[in-house]
This record gives structure tokens, C-alpha cells and sequence, in this order.
């Protein structure tokens, strides 16, 4: 597919190195630098130029493209590349936006702006919080087939009750596969023989409450009834969060330096209660008893400060902490140094995108451990390879490094086992290794 | 000299003139009550109708193309009421009966009567004395002064469409004038439509019941007397012993009604328009409608357990739950919202229960209802920012906005309420310490209540206090002095204080 992608900042880029394999790609962008280094260093055709102008559009050719993207910085720009990519193109359009407001007057008539598809930045930002918050222990939470099934990345402390014992010993929860583990960067699929180590991170795919209790089980910490949730930093993704978090009935705290913005967002926001303090100030963390916490999640400006105020936070005695980092490169080294999930608003824009790249067959996608595996969701078609085989026949078929994780079947979870039978209508939710991934995609 | 600087009085004289010569068309009504009477007190109402147009005619002739500013629109609002009772007053002079016929009695008269107040300094209010129209004329300035003569004039004057928020607000400063419709006079006349239909609802209910057999004392004439001042939440009644000479029935039937006249009427306007829950999700109607009825529980347990209370008109109180029920909702009701009606003399109740009564009157109606005193929604505020303060005083880096039917309040805004309401008391203890150095000087021996409730009664539009101001006497004691500072106080107080005393500013009239 020709994919036109406007606008190179960060979340363009990502797009544009996760499609540049698969499709012929053209990005524009107005700055002669970025352009110039994007022709070296990714394989897409680099166009310097306005993308809010028809030339420009022409140029990139856009007649043929079967995907716009709109992605600068800036969501009035975006909304008018959609409309006016329309008027020569009848190509797929996405938009990306920061605020909130704009997604919600596109939602009240889709289409609108010559929009198909609107992708809100901060909001899947603070959805992703909010979803890895209420598991506790998870690193990544994602749903699927509409709810009724769950994927969740934990990572194993030693005291674990499953530290040390095979999948075959672990696999003792219903409706509930463990699909993969990350060790030390390497991704191994689960099979029964495979032992849990201590520190492994491992994915599992099963209805929400199986992960749930396998969670409980995992984390082994008394459940409080209602979970103390401390937001630092009133961001467009610190307030969304904190939205979030109303909107399923917690009362979060929100720390704010700036009066201004605390004054605002304490508006509105009528069930969080609003802080205006220098959250790195202790002898404040501690008068509030921020050390209480369940869970403080950073969502200031910088990565640099998110590190300080979750390294502060878990020094002080908080059991989790969440922090948002811009730059991708710092992910591994957050979890690495105490911040229990780093959350890149990046990484959740271009998973929302990518998700339309493979429209036809992947209905939803979540990417792990920053895109070394991911999970689709796939109906199952009647020519499909997978149709009306057991699960042992077809997954010989398959290359390694793919685990079928559940099975929707008219709206009810079927767990999958290796004599299970898939027939064509059948919702599968895979774990995929990201290297096989276009193979998988291909054979099924 | 800058001209736009200066106050343009001449421009709104020019307006108050239009706004008195159309409002002397109220003086129809008692004329044509006099002419259904045999004719008594007929030319009264020509003569005070002819000056009062006359004088509208004159003032209007004062600039021909008015353009009033937000300074101006203070002295419209301001000097429109006062002259609304100045000529609502002559009737009582022309007529020259009973107490009413002293220049200052006639004035503190209609004064009391366009604010809503119903403090009276009639010595005998009956037909003997009063033709039937010069009572209904009492009566009919309190219906006028209630949703406001400027809303009225906004209502209906075409050439008030610009600049009637602005007057509308200053005539009612409280939360701001929330427009209904685009149209500012649209908004006036959707307010004044709710306010006319109560009234005729209540007239037709009050006679129905008076034709059904339940209401022998309530007949047309006092079915639209007490129409015109229920729902002003004003308290004049043609009868002497006010609603206490009518049945139980009357008594309860007008409960509800006092009580929607305290309730902001863009509410019930919501309500007719199909928006149920638009009354219950109001913080203000919330907490109006809990003070009332909390209140009238405390008061009649109160008064169910006091043995000793009877009178010769109402038989024992005490033990008997309808009776009650009936006097304590009913003066509880009356007087939060500063209706000022009684069905009984309550000045004979206990301690306990003057107390409950005596707090009532600091609550006020709510904002956009015809009631006076410092309203619920400033104490709610009030209330809402002092919990705040506790909890900032836990938590000095909270940052907690004071939230009104879920929009935060401006800091100003709250800043305001807490001015006008420290105002308020200021003005209420300076009305004691002037009441109470007026009565030495004449040598008038007066209880610390009856200065007490004379201040606030007046200041809160309210009428009846306690003791020789209580619901069965009048203000007549009081000496002349004091009346002019009465009348002063209801004329404050209707206006909510800023637009008279800015007035009474250098700086207002200075560049």
C-alpha cells in the first residue's frame, strides 16, 4: 500500500519505521533537515514541503495512497491534511491529536474534518495508564474480542509462587495461557517445558478474571479496598489520566507545581484532589503521605524528572510506579533502575496506527517490550489456513515464536488447548515474535 | 473635561422617566377596583396616575436619545425604585386616612411595598378606614416590585433591549443574570410569565376553595390581594390579623407557594420546559429546600411540646401535630424568604422557637426568586469556601475551586459574596446601634429583639419582627427618624446594597 505519512516528529517516525518494510512509504515534512536525514536512514521517500498543501500532496503522490497520516505536532494541521487529502483521495485518513475536545466533536460525527480515523495521543496515553494501573504488577495490560479477553505482561520477583517452575507446573489457572516470556531482551515462546525463571517477564492471554487472580496471586500483597492513586505532574496526559481514574470512581491526587494549571485542571476535575507543590519536595511527599500510595505515576514534562519523582517515590516506600518517557532509547533503562512501567505516548500512537496498516486481517494489536513481540486479534476466515484444524496441526504450519492465546467464539471464551478445533468465524488472539510476524500474517 | 467619563445623569433620568410613566399604568388596577367599590377613592388614583405620568413625561424629555452606561444603569435601577415609591405613595396622601396619610408613613408605606417587605405602619388596616382599592393598591405594589421593576421594564420596553443585562444585574447583583433566551427582554418576559402564572394559579385556588366551602374569609377581593403578595414574597394582607383570620385550608395552600417564590424562577421556567431534574440538580434549590424543611421539623417538635402555648384564636398548640405543623411550616416558610405573612402571633412563641425564627430571617430566598435577605447561594458559598479553608488547613498545597451546580466559582466572584454578606451585617448592626439611638433620643423604651429584628426586617425586605414590630403590630412606634432610616434600609436592601450605595459614593460621581 502507498502510505503518505505528514509530519516527522517522533510519532511519524515511528510509524514510518514500522510500515517501511511492508509499504512504500512518503513522508513529508517542512523542515529540510529532518528530510534530508530521514532519506539515509529509513527507506521511505522523504518530501520536504506543507502538507496542508495540494502541491505538496501531489507531490507526495497522494492520489494513489491508500493511507494518509497525518501526524505533525500541531492538531489543527493535522485535521486540515485529512480534509484537504480528501479532496483529491478517497484513501484511508488518520489524524493525530493532543486534545481531548477534538476527539470528542469527531466522535459526535465520524468523518468529520475528512477524518476516518482520529488517534488522541494523550488520551490512549492515559487509557494505557489507567489499564496497566488496575492490574497490579502488570507492565502492560491490553483487552481484546471486545472485553472478553485479556493480555498482560508481569514480571516474576523470586518470591513468586510460580518462580522456578515450568509452564506445565504453572499452568494451573482456567481459561488462562501463558504465551511468552522476555529474559535478560530474548523472547521465548512458552511451551510446557519451559521454566519461569526469576525476573522473567511473562505475557499471558486468558479472560479478565483469571488474569486478575493470577495477578493477586502474583503480587501477593493485601489488596486494599480502594487504591491510593497519586498523579505527579497536570500534563495533557496527567490530567487525561487523572480523568481516567474519576471516570472509574477513584479519587486520585494530582501534584501540580504550576498555580495556573492546578487551578485549572482542579476545575476540572471535581472528584481528584488537586495539589499545587514541587513533587520532589520530601518534606511535602511526606506531610501528604504520598509514601501511602499504591501506585504514583509521572507524567511531567520530562524523562528526566519522571525518573527522579518515581526513584523519590519508591524511596519513600511506594509499592508501583508508572512514569511516561518521550524518549524511547530510556525505556529499558527506567525498568532497569526502579520505574516499574515506562509508558511511551509514541509507542501507544503508532500501535493505534499500525492497527489500520493491517486492517484487513488484524483487528487489534498490542505491542510488547517496546515491539519485540505483539498480539493481534484475527477472525479466522473460512479459507483461512487455520480453518476447521486442530491447534497441534496448524501450529506446525506456523513459524516458531507464535502461541494462539485464546478464542472467541460467538461471545464466549473457549480456551485453547492443542485438540482445540478452530472453525471460521472464530476470534484469535496470538502472540506473535515480531521478527515472524509478516510470515505469520502471510500463512494464516 | 471628559464627557464619557462623567455619570450621564441626564440619560438616566431620561430612562427612570420612560420606566414611571410606563409603570403608572399599575395605578388601572385601583381604578377600577374603586370604580367596582361605588367609586371610593377613584379620583385618588386618576390624580396620582396623571402626576405620575406627568413627571415620567417630564424626565424622559431630559435626553431624547438615551444611551446609558454601565454607570448609569446604578442610578436607573436606584432612583427608579425610590421614585416608584414616591409616587406609589401618593394615593396614600391624597387620600388622607389613618397613619398612612403623614408624608413619612405613605413613603415607608410604599417603600415597604415595592421592596417586598410588608413592614407596615398602618395603625388600622380595614375597610373603615381604607377603601377596598387604596388596600389593594398596597397590596398590588408588592406584585410590582416582585421579579423586579426593571425586569418588567426590560420585559416590555423595546428600548431597554440594549443595556437591560446590565440594568437587570444591577438591579439584582446576586449571581449574575443567566440569560434564557438570546434576548435579554425575552428572558425578562419568560421570567415575568412564570411569575404571572403562579400568581393567577394561586388567585384561582385560593377562590376555588373559597367557592368549594373551605375558605369562608377568602373571597375574590382576597383571593387577588393575597395573590399579589404571596407570590412578591411580600406580606401586606388587607386583613388585620393577616392569613391567621383565614381557614387551615388557605394556610396550607399557601405554604407551597411562599415556597416557590423563594426558588430562583429560571428554575421552574427550566421545569415547564420539560427538564425535570433541572430543580433537584441545583445546589442552591438543594440547600433552600433542606433549610426550610429542616427547620419547620425543629419548630414543630418545638411547638408540639409547649404546653403553654394557645391563643384565643388558634386553641392549645401544644400536642396537637396538624396545628403544629400548620404554624410552624407556614412561619418557617414565611419568613426564610422574607414573605413576612403569619397565620398566627408568633411573638407569643418561646425562646426556641423565636431563635429558629430569628435565624431564618439571615437566610433569605434564593437568587432569581422574588425573596430578599443575603440568599442561599451566598451562604452556600460562604459555607462551601469555609469548608475549603478546613481542609487547606490540612492540606495547605490543596488547590480546591468552590464548585456550584458543578462549575467552579471565580475567587472574585467568592471574594464578592463574602463583602456583600459582611456588608450586610455591618449594615444590619449599625441599623440596631442608629434604631437604638433614635429611640433614646425620643425616650421610646424598646426591647434589644424588636431593634434587632426592626434592622433586619427591614434590611432583608422581611416585614414582621418580634415584639411591637411583631406580625399583629406595625412600625407606626417608631419615631420619624428611624421610619426615614427604614425606608433607607428596604430600599438597600431590595437593591442588595451596591447600586444605592454607590450612589451615595463621591467617586461615583466624580470622573
Amino acid at each position: 500500500m502507498h502510505v503518505v505519512v505528514v509530519g516527522a516528529g517522533e510519532v511519524g517516525r515511528a510509524i514510518a519505521t514500522n510500515l517501511e518494510e511492508t509499504h512504500d512509504v512518503v513522508v513529508v515534512d517542512q523542515d529540510p533537515d529532518i528530510v534530508e536525514e530521514l532519506t539515509y536512514s529509513l527507506d521511505v521517500l522523504a518530501i520536504e514541503g506543507d502538507g496542508t498543501e495540494i502541491t505538496t500532496l501531489h507531490e507526495a503522490n497522494v492520489e494513489e495512497a491508500g493511507l494518509v497520516i497525518a501526524c505533525t505536532d500541531d492538531d489543527e494541521v493535522n485535521l486540515v491534511i485529512c480534509g484537504a487529502a480528501k479532496t483529491l483521495t478517497d484513501a484511508f485518513t488518520i489524524a493525530r491529536v493532543r486534545r481531548r475536545t477534538l476527539l470528542e466533536t469527531w466522535e459526535g460525527s465520524e468523518g468529520a474534518f475528512g477524518v476516518d480515523f482520529m488517534v488522541c495521543t494523550d488520551l490512549l496515553t492515559a487509557q494505557a495508564i489507567f489499564r496497566i494501573s488496575g492490574l497490579p504488577g502488570a507492565q502492560d495490560v491490553d483487552m481484546f474480542a471486545g472485553g472478553l479477553v485479556r493480555m498482560a505482561e508481569f514480571e516474576i520477583s523470586p518470591e513468586s509462587p510460580i518462580a522456578n517452575q515450568s509452564i506445565q507446573d504453572a499452568d494451573r489457572y482456567d481459561s488462562l495461557t501463558f504465551a511468552g516470556i522476555f529474559r535478560n531482551g530474548d523472547m521465548i515462546v512458552a511451551r510446557g517445558e519451559t521454566v519461569i525463571e526469576p525476573n522473567d517477564r511473562v505475557v499471558v492471554i486468558g479472560s479478565p478474571d483469571s488474569v486478575s487472580t493470577f495477578a493477586d496471586d502474583l503480587v501477593c500483597l493485601p489488596q486494599t479496598e480502594h487504591e491510593e492513586v497519586v498523579i505527579v505532574g497536570a500534563s495533557e496526559i496527567g490530567y487525561q489520566a487523572a480523568r481516567e481514574f474519576e471516570e472509574h470512581g477513584y479519587e486520585p491526587r494530582l501534584i501540580e507545581q504550576d498555580p495556573d494549571r492546578a487551578r485549572k485542571v482542579a476545575e476540572a476535575l471535581p472528584n481528584t484532589l488537586v495539589m499545587q507543590s514541587d513533587a520532589t519536595d520530601t518534606e511535602f511527599l511526606e506531610r501528604e503521605h504520598v509514601d501511602e500510595a499504591d501506585i504514583v505515576i509521572s507524567t511531567l514534562g520530562s524523562d528526566e524528572r519522571n525518573l527522579l519523582v518515581s526513584l523519590l517515590a519508591r524511596r519513600l516506600g511506594v509499592d508501583r510506579t508508572v512514569a511516561v518517557i518521550e524518549n524511547l532509547e530510556y525505556a529499558e533503562l527506567f525498568e532497569t533502575v526502579g520505574v516499574d512501567v515506562a509508558i511511551n505516548p509514541r509507542e501507544e500512537t503508532a500501535e493505534e496506527i499500525v492497527r489500520f496498516t493491517r486492517s484487513n486481517r488484524a483487528e487489534k494489536v498490542a505491542m510488547l517490550e517496546h515491539d519485540r513481540a505483539e498480539v493481534i486479534e484475527i477472525e479466522v476466515g473460512a479459507d483461512s489456513a487455520l480453518s476447521d484444524r486442530t491447534i497441534m496441526e496448524s501450529v506446525a504450519d506456523l513459524p516458531e515464536g507464535v502461541v494462539i492465546g485464546a478464542i472467541s467464539r460467538g461471545g464466549n471464551l473457549v480456551t485453547p488447548r492443542g485438540d482445540t478445533t478452530l472453525r471460521p468465524g472464530d476470534h484469535i488472539v496470538l502472540f506473535v515474535d515480531a521478527t515472524v510476524l509478516d510470515q505469520v500474517l502471510e500463512a494464516i | 473635561m471628559n464627557a464619557h467619563l462623567r455619570v450621564d445623569w441626564r440619560a438616566g433620568l431620561s430612562l427612570v422617566g420612560t420606566i414611571l410613566a410606563f409603570l403608572s399604568l399599575a395605578f388601572v388596577l385601583p381604578i377600577v377596583t374603586a370604580l367596582a367599590y361605588g367609586g371610593e377613592d377613584l379620583w385618588v388614583f386618576v390624580v396620582s396616575m396623571s402626576v405620575t405620568v406627568g413627571f415620567g413625561l417630564v424626565l424622559r424629555q431630559l435626553d431624547q436619545n438615551p444611551d446609558p452606561g454601565a454607570r448609569e444603569a446604578f442610578m436607573v435601577v436606584a432612583l427608579t425604585w425610590l421614585f416608584a415609591a414616591i409616587f406609589g405613595a401618593l394615593p396614600y396622601l391624597l387620600a388622607g386616612n389613618g397613619t398612612v396619610a403623614h408624608p413619612t408613613n405613605a413613603l415607608f408605606e410604599s417603600m415597604s411595598g415595592f421592596t417586598t417587605t410588608g413592614a407596615t405602619v398602618m395603625g388600622d388596616i380595614s375597610f373603615d378606614t381604607h377603601s377596598r382599592a387604596m388596600l389593594l393598591w398596597r397590596q398590588l405594589t408588592q406584585w410590582v416590585g416582585g421579579m423586579g421593576i426593571i425586569v418588567l421594564a426590560v420585559a416590555i420596553l423595546s428600548q431597554m433591549a440594549v443595556g437591560g443585562a446590565q440594568l437587570m444585574e444591577a438591579e439584582s447583583p446576586g449571581p449574575g443574570v443567566s440569560k434564557l433566551t438570546p434576548h435579554i427582554a425575552e428572558t425578562a418576559r419568560v421570567l415575568w410569565f412564570a411569575y404571572i402564572g403562579f400568581t393567577l394559579l394561586l388567585m384561582a385556588l385560593l377562590y376555588g376553595l373559597h367557592l368549594a366551602g373551605f375558605a369562608p374569609e377568602m373571597d375574590l377581593y382576597n383571593s387577588i390581594a393575597h395573590g399579589l403578595s404571596t407570590l412578591p414574597t411580600g406580606g401586606f394582607s388587607p386583613e388585620a390579623r393577616s392569613i391567621e383570620a383565614f381557614s387551615p385550608a388557605v394556610q396550607w395552600l399557601i405554604v407551597p407557594f411562599m415556597f416557590i417564590a423563594g426558588v430562583n424562577f429560571v428554575l421552574w421556567w427550566h421545569l415547564v420546559s420539560g427538564d425535570t431534574r433541572a430543580l433537584f440538580r441545583d445546589n442552591e434549590f438543594r440547600l433552600y429546600l433542606g433549610a426550610v424543611s429542616t427547620l419547620s421539623v425543629v419548630v414543630t417538635v418545638v411547638l408540639f411540646f409547649d404546653a403553654s402555648l394557645q391563643t384565643s384564636q388558634t386553641g392549645q398548640i401544644g400536642g396537637h401535630f396538624e396545628r403544629s405543623a400548620r404554624y410552624a411550616v407556614f412561619q418557617i416558610a414565611s419568613l426564610t424568604n422574607s414573605t413576612g405573612f403569619a397565620n398566627m402571633d408568633f411573638d407569643q412563641w418561646g425562646g426556641t422557637a423565636k431563635g429558629v425564627l430569628l435565624f431564618a430571617m439571615f437566610i433569605g430566598g434564593s437568587t432569581g426568586s422574588t425573596g430578599g435577605g443575603i440568599k442561599v447561594l451566598r451562604w452556600l458559598v460562604i459555607l462551601k469556601s469555609l469548608r475549603r479553608e478546613l481542609f487547606t488547613t490540612v492540606h495547605p498545597e490543596a488547590v480546591r475551586p468552590v464548585r456550584m451546580n458543578g462549575k467552579s466559582l471565580d475567587e472574585e466572584a467568592i471574594r464578592g459574596i463574602y463583602a456583600f454578606t459582611l456588608l450586610y451585617f455591618c449594615l444590619f448592626f449599625l441599623g440596631i446601634l442608629l434604631l437604638a439611638a433614635d429611640a433614646a433620643r425620643v425616650g421610646l423604651d424598646l426591647e434589644t429583639i424588636e431593634l434587632v429584628t426592626a434592622s433586619i426586617a427591614t434590611l432583608g425586605n422581611i416585614g414582621p419582627g418580634f415584639g411591637i414590630i411583631g406580625p399583629m403590630g406595625g412600625y407606626g412606634e417608631f419615631p420619624v427618624t428611624s421610619r426615614l432610616l427604614m425606608i433607607l434600609y428596604m430600599w438597600i436592601g431590595r437593591l442588595e446594597i451596591f447600586p444605592v450605595l454607590v450612589l451615595l459614593t463621591a467617586a461615583y460621581w466624580r470622573s
